[in-house]
């Protein structure tokens, strides 16, 4: 079960927060296919958020196919996000030794984090993120 | 279109026959299942016009529609939780609850009510003067949720509530008017307590309303201008703009596009907006197409 955390000083719109952190669970693998969001009734209770912001996120969801609401019992999780990387896959460990390479050589977190952001802008070019 | 949950034409109030007006020239419309804020200043005239909404102030002058009917007519449809929250301060919680039921029969949700109770951790037991200021409002929320109302006004619910009091109450407050559609209307003069609370918003001062509509919509009518001092276009309404020596920033309607200028442009946020038309009471008023009253829409049209 996810549990959402709403800024609501990010300047991002509260029911893309949502979006963006339930498709964030999907691709760590926090939320798989079958597991069920919390109830729009859950959701508001706890962050005293306006019900049809929920519903607007939960719709949105489920227009991009990543959840489905099935009456009367709750709206579930249909398909997970991008090639699911496990904690301990190969190609995290690669990172990992690339990361601890990258510092040895005197850089400091946000240095590696623009050479990292500029090397995916260069090869993702031109796709959506 | 369906009924509106309010609308108001011309509405007014004056207290004695020399006093000032406390609610003049007050005209909009607010759609049903709509969470509104109604914000302003002290001495705004919200108190008067929630009143008024109530049927517990009569309107001076203005025609003012509750669920389609006059506010006593309404009187079943909707539930206010005035200010002060007045509640029998002998009665326990369990005989508050039985004193809704008994005035409200046929249409009494004991089981909610006991809920929103429950949800505060009360004995049902206690006596509603031993409660502290958070839990008088949560029982007096739970009489006024538990009547079933289309219409639900509260006049200033959170004032002296503590900030976690709040948030629980928000939380329970808007899961039940979500679930069943009820309108509600909370009036405050506290911005940060209603932002992403409310989908829709008044701004009300001096009696009257400046803005009114979807506040997604009323924020995108609107944009903050940042940049060099340039002479902003005369088809564009200024609301404010201030002069820091080269420096410009200035909060216009997104009247006339493109804006032009040198300009960086961004989106205010809801307080910036607020504040701004605060500050600036020559700023024309703005109501979204869904807030205003049908009466003068009609009227629009034969001018036009």
């Amino acid at each position: 079960m996810v549990e959402y955390r709403i800024d609501r000083r990010s300047g991002v719109a509260t029911y893309l927060q949502i979006v963006q952190q339930t498709k964030h669970a999907l691709r760590l693998g926090l939320l798989e296919p079958g597991d069920q969001l919390p109830t729009a009734r859950a959701v508001v209770e706890a962050t005293a958020i306006n019900p049809n912001t929920v519903l607007k996120a939960y719709r949105e969801l489920e227009r991009e196919g990543l959840v489905e609401a099935r009456r009367g019992m709750g709206t579930f999780v249909t398909r997970s996000l991008g090639a699911a990387q496990p904690a301990d896959s190969p190609l995290r460990e690669e990172l990992r030794k690339w990361a601890e390479r990258a510092r040895s050589s005197g850089m400091d977190k946000d240095d590696v984090a623009a050479l990292f952001t500029s090397v995916l802008d260069q090869i993702f070019e031109g796709e959506q993120g | 279109m369906s009924i509106a949950a309010i609308e108001a034409v011309g509405l007014g109030k004056r207290y004695g026959r020399l006093g000032k007006w406390a609610v003049q020239d007050c005209s909009f419309r607010l759609p049903q299942g709509q969470i509104c804020a109604l914000v302003g200043p002290n001495g705004a005239g919200k108190s008067t016009l929630l009143g008024q909404l109530a049927g517990l102030v009569r309107p001076s002058r203005g025609e003012l529609r509750v669920m389609g009917k006059t506010p006593g007519a309404a009187r079943q449809q909707l539930a206010f939780l005035a200010q002060e929250k007045p509640l029998y301060p002998q009665f326990t919680i369990e005989e508050t609850l039985r004193m809704g039921q008994e005035l409200n029969p046929g249409h009494w949700d004991a089981e909610r009510a006991a809920r929103i109770v429950k949800e505060g951790d009360l004995d049902p037991g206690t006596k509603v003067r031993e409660l502290s200021g958070g839990q008088r409002t949560r029982v007096a929320l739970a009489l006024c949720l538990g009547k079933q109302p289309d219409l639900l006004l509260l006049d200033e619910p959170m004032a002296d509530l503590d900030p976690l009091a709040r948030h629980q109450l928000m939380g329970n407050l808007l899961a039940e008017a979500g679930e069943s559609g009820t309108t509600v209307v909370i009036s405050s003069h506290i911005l940060a307590e209603l932002e992403g609370a409310c989908d829709y918003l008044l701004l009300m001062e001096n009696g009257r309303i400046r803005l009114g509509g979807e506040t997604d919509e009323l924020l995108s009518a609107h944009a903050l201008l940042s940049g060099p001092v340039t002479e902003i276009g005369a088809g564009t309404t200024v609301v404010e703009s201030k002069v820091t020596g080269r420096h410009m920033t200035a909060l216009v309607r997104r009247d006339s596009e493109p804006l032009g200028g040198d300009w960086e442009v961004v989106e205010p946020t809801l307080e910036e907006l607020l504040l701004a038309h605060m500050r600036s009471p020559q700023a024309p008023a703005l109501l979204t197409p869904s807030a205003e009253p049908q009466a003068v829409r009609a009227g629009a049209g034969v001018a036009a």
